[in-house]
Formats: C-alpha cells, structure tokens, sequence
C-alpha cells in the first residue's frame, strides 16, 4: 500500500503506543483506546489507513466476531490480513487494527451494526458481509427495522459487493440496494423479528411444503407484495456448502453448532470474492477452535468449563444449540452498559430446553434470571458468585452460558482465556 | 371467564420488542397458581382479534410497526368490541400509545389511534430510557411501580383517564406521573414484563378477570423488587 501522509503516520504510531501501554497496564486488549487516540490526532485517518487495501465489512446482529476471524484466518492463505481481532468494532477500533498492520493487503473489519453506514462511507470497502438481524441491547442498539433502514441507504449508488444472508428477510432487504449482492442461504434461527415483511409491512409466509427439504424451510415471501427470498448462489445443507458451481464441501468445522456453520458459509462466499477458492479456504477455517474466549474450555478444581456468550435472545437460542443436554449448565447475566441495562430481553429466551438439567444461575442480575426461570418452571440453584457455582457443581464437564460482561469476567478469572 | 382464562396477547409480530411475553407468562403463571386453567392466545396482525378474551395485552414497537399496528387494529374492531364488553387490558410503551386519540408517527406526524384511552401523546425532545419508580394512586392500593422505560412518548392524560402513579424516578407520561387507568384498562410506559416486576398489578388484572385472588408465594417476585428497588431508590426504599 502507498505511503500514508506525515500527519497520519504520526497519529497512528501515537495510537499504536497508546495500545501498548493500556495492554502494558492490563487495562485491556488497548485496541480501542489506541484507535482513539489516533483518531483524534488524525480524523480522517481510516479513510487513509483503508486506501489502496482489498477491505471486507462484517456487520450482523450475531456472530461478527466469529465470522470477522473466520474470513480472516481463511485470506492468510492470499496474504498478511489487518484484522480487528478483539471485538474491537467501532471506528476507533478500526483505526488501531489497520495501523497495526500497515502492509497488509488485505483487510477484515468487524463492524457495529449502528457504525456500518459510517464506515462503509469512510473506507469505502469493497465487500460487506451481511449475516442476521435481530433484537438487542435496545437501550443502546438502534431499531432494527430502522437499522435495515439505514443500510439500505448506505449500500445504495455504492459500489461494493454485498454478500448477504438471504434467509433473514431483514438482511435481505438491508442489503437489496446495493449494486451487487452475493446471496447465501446459511439458515434462520430466530424469527421472531422477521414476521412482517420489511417493505410493506404485511405478514411474511414462512417455510413451504416438506417436501422441499431443507430449502423449504427457509423459504419466505410476502403475502401483500412482491419481496421475497431471493435465489441463493451459496448453501449451506447440514454440514455442508454448497458453492455456486455446485460442488460440495463438507465443513467439518472445530467450532461447535448450526450457527458456526453459517457464519462458515458466508466467510466462503466472502473469500471466494477475494478470489480465494473453498478448496483453499476450508483447511484454514478448520483451524479456528475458538474466538476471544468463546467456545474455549477452562479447566477449575476438577470441573471442564466450556465458554459460551449469549448477548441476546437469539444468542441464547444458539448457545442452547451448541450446549450438551446431558451436562449441569452455569447461567451468568450482567447489565452493564455492554449487556443493555434492561433485562427485559430475558422474556424472549424460552428457557424451557433447559428442564431436567441441573442449573446454576449467577451474575450481577441473577434475580431477574431467577424469576424468569421460575416462571419458566426450571428448577434452579441461585449463587451469589461464579466461584461458589463452580463449587457447588460436580467434578467433570459444565456449560456456561454468560452475557457480555458477565462473559468477560468469567474470562478475565482465567487470565483472558483465548 | 369461561371454562378457561383466556390471555390475548395482540400483534406479537409487530408489537414485541422487549420481553412482551413476559407479561403472558406471568399472567398465566399466577393464574395457574390460583389453580385457573388459562391459555395465552397469540394474534398476528393478518388475523382478526378474538372478542371473547379476558384480558388482553399489546406491547411495544418501532414507529413504523406502531402505525401498521393501529391502522390494523382501527379496522379490525375487534379489541374494541371486547373492551366494550368489559374485558381488561394492559398495554405498554407503543401499545398505551395507541389506545388514545393520536400519537406521534416516525417524523412526529399525529397518527390517529383507537380512542380507548382519553389520552394523547406525541414525540418528545429526548429518549427516556432507565430504570421507573413511581408511587400507585392509592386508590388502588398497590405497593411502588418499577420497572424500565424506554420511549421518546409524551403522553397527556384528558379528564376520562387517572393517573396509574405519579414518578419518583423516571420519566413516565412527562408531567411527573406514569401511565394511566380508566375502568379495566391500564396503559404503562413500563415496557417490556412491566407485571414481572409487580406482581401486584398483574393480580389487579386478574381480580378484574376472575374476582378475588388468593396469595400466592411471591418469593422471587419480592426479591427482584428489592433489589431493584434499593439499586434505583437507595435509602428512600
Ligand atoms: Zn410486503
């Protein structure tokens, strides 16, 4: 890439000092904080940092960070990769990923859903990956509908190439603007957000007739007007994908979970426009085992615990996907201003699937996870701390599902488990 | 009621942001407790509302689903039909919006609404979202209203309405007191399981339902009010 300008330079060597010293302090992973301070030095500093870079955007309600690190791990195979490897998704973020790898040709950013437009103005990147919305954090979030809203408009006279999920209505319509679009078929758990259609408000048909298998079941249109769920190129089928010349890979992913599977498929069809082939991607998509923290196993007195973050309603219906049935399982809910300070959303999570499991409910707002079990009629066992939720369970493998920051201070208790 | 308790919880395609369920669930749940069989009935917008229910329940939403939702339930009639007959109702954030005259569309358009509430609203300058206490009007004799708001609503309340309570913390209708009641309707900015965090007013409901209650063990309901009420209230709780 060409020589940025002085100034620029400047502000992203301070802002690359700045990171060392919050990680130096153990402040944190000091990817936000050195973006900052290169921002400040030098707004328009992304937009340099970005030039001349092949850039892809990774916007979705759920799983950015996985699929930002799935794309990421698969272009090595092009190529040096800046990527945004902390979660680290606004632009100050972005700043501290490209500065910290200045010669890198290629580029995976993940972004915050509200953020997209903005950045997308600013980098001007040439692919944007688009993989589910849904309810979240509303006291801070946007509204979805008006999220869609704005993507449009971004996408809109743009000409980046658009790799979408085609069997979330919201996203399709989100990305149906832009010039290009890429449309994979990698599933839907979580529908209670997409019952009305996006362009006119009237009720969607979802799924078909059984006898269209899988595809079926994804299916959706409106029944007041003409939008509907477009072709897929890509598919994911099971454990499979299949690209659009209809060769067939087997993923056999480390990553647990349907959820996992389709942040796969969009990660391929996202490296297939960097020119990178399944054949070469898969082998290095095979090699995540897991994501800051996620999916990853501790180990405590005897007791296997495996990591699992749900940040919202369809988090929670993912994670409960990826947890063993047969095992006890910790429950850990925050409201800090990560989590949303509102725990309405706990309503949402049909807490039902865990009956019959022993179940350890913990955090800041174990309260309002007591009750909701309680009314949900799951038997429980309230602990004023993880520490004593861990000791009150038996020796072997245990689940946990935690929120944002409740997920954070479980990982922290482990030295910042990876 | 009937043989059963019927629940009819309206729109939860377009009306339930945040944990609009919850106030089914805990509705069914105290219910059941009394030992009432209950059923919750879900009505998507494409479908006529029952009039036949018992207590009905609409929630919150975005602008545009709040317009969808009032234009549907305006020509549909049948929540009308079921009020006139003597049903109860609780609505929140979006849903208390609509029942009043007008209310403010996504560019603050007046909207017309359904004319159950003598109530009208209209945007506000600013978000207000946190955590609500406020104190019940007393004739209802219910112990302090919590919960969280988050809505840009400015709601006034005409001579038809009382008052549900007047703020201590929060921002409720805007003129320092939160929601309404007239006969068997309650409206709350209270969004989201507004009756998981008061128990108290999820029973008036029912009262209004199915006649006196007995108690019931409230004991995760009072600890969650406890907490959250010392955390908002401090020392005045
Ligand atoms: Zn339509």
């Amino acid at each position: 890439m060409s020589q940025l300008p002085l100034r620029a330079q400047l502000a992203s060597a301070l802002g690359r000092t700045a990171a060392t010293l919050s990680r130096a302090t153990g402040r944190g992973d000091g990817s936000v904080i050195g973006g900052r301070v290169g921002l400040m030095l030098e707004p328009d500093l992304l937009r340099k940092l970005a030039t001349d870079r092949k850039l892809a955007l990774v916007s979705a309600t759920n799983g950015k960070t996985t699929t930002t690190r799935l794309i990421a791990s698969a272009l090595m195979e092009l190529g040096e990769v800046a990527t945004n490897a902390f979660g680290a998704n606004m632009p100050a973020g972005h700043v501290s990923a490209l500065s910290g790898a200045k010669h890198a040709p290629f580029a995976v950013l993940e972004v915050d859903e509200k953020y997209l437009p903005e950045v997308l103005d600013t980098t001007n990147a040439g692919i944007v990956s688009l993989m589910n919305l849904s309810r979240d954090q509303m006291d801070r979030a946007a509204e979805i509908w008006l999220l869609a809203q704005k993507w449009r408009r971004a996408l809109a006279g743009k000409p980046a190439h658009v790799i979408a999920n085609c069997d979330d209505p919201l996203v399709t319509w989100g990305a149906s603007t832009a010039a290009r679009v890429t449309w994979v078929s990698g599933g839907q758990r979580w529908r209670e957000d997409s019952w009305c259609c996006p362009e006119c408000g009237g009720p969607l048909d979802r799924g078909g007739s059984r006898e269209m298998g899988q595809q079926g079941s994804v299916h959706w249109a409106c029944r007041e007007c003409t939008f509907h769920r477009p072709e897929p190129d890509w598919v994911l089928d099971g454990e499979d994908v299949i690209d659009p010349h209809g060769r067939r890979w087997r993923l056999d992913l480390q990553l647990p979970g349907e959820a996992n599977r389709s942040n796969a498929a969009i990660a391929l069809a996202t490296v297939d426009a960097f020119g990178l082939d399944p054949a070469r991607a898969l082998p290095r998509l095979r090699t995540v085992t897991s994501v800051a923290g996620r999916y990853t196993t501790v180990e405590r007195d005897g007791r296997a615990l495996r990591l699992l973050l749900a940040k919202n309603p369809a988090g929670w219906l993912e994670a409960f996907e990826v947890s063993d049935p047969r095992l006890p399982i910790i429950l850990s809910v925050n409201a800090q201003g990560p989590d949303g300070r509102d725990t309405s959303w706990l309503w949402d999570v049909d807490y039902r699937i865990l009956r019959g499991r022993p179940v350890y409910v913990t955090g800041e707002r174990r309260l309002d996870l007591a009750l909701r079990l309680d009314v949900a009629g799951i038997p429980f066992q309230l602990c004023d701390s993880f520490d004593q939720a861990v000791a009150a369970l038996p020796l072997g493998r245990i689940d946990v599902i935690a929120n944002y920051t409740a997920f954070q201070q479980i990982r922290t208790e482990f030295g910042r488990a990876v | 009621m009937q043989s059963e308790l019927s629940i009819v919880w309206i729109y939860p395609d377009l009306l339930s942001t945040y944990g609009d369920q919850g106030n089914a669930l805990v509705l069914e749940q105290r219910a059941r407790a009394r030992g009432v069989p209950t059923r919750i009935h879900h009505v998507r917008s494409s479908d006529p509302v029952p009039q036949q229910g018992d207590i009905y329940l609409i929630g919150g939403g975005e602008d545009r689903p709040q317009i969808l939702g009032a234009e549907r339930l305006r020509k549909d009639g049948g929540l009308q039909s079921a009020i006139a007959r003597g049903a109860a109702m609780l609505a929140v954030c979006a849903g208390y919006q609509i029942m009043g005259s007008v209310f403010g569309g996504e560019e603050g358009q007046p909207v017309p609404g359904l004319e159950l509430l003598d109530i009208s609203s209209s945007r506000g300058e600013r978000r207000a979202v946190g955590e609500l206490a406020a104190e019940v009007d007393p004739a209802l004799r219910l112990p302090t209203l919590t919960g969280f708001e988050n809505h840009m609503g400015v709601t006034r309340l005409g001579p038809g309405v009382r008052p549900l309570s007047r703020t201590i913390v929060g921002t409720g209708n805007g003129d320092g007191t939160e929601g309404c009641v007239a006969g068997k309707i309650i409206g709350t900015y209270l969004h989201g399981p507004a009756l998981a965090r008061n128990p108290a007013l999820a029973d008036l409901l029912l009262s209004w339902a199915i006649g006196p209650l007995p108690p019931v063990n409230d004991e995760w309901y009072q600890r969650l009010r406890d907490e959250r009420l010392s955390a908002v209230l401090g020392d005045q709780a």
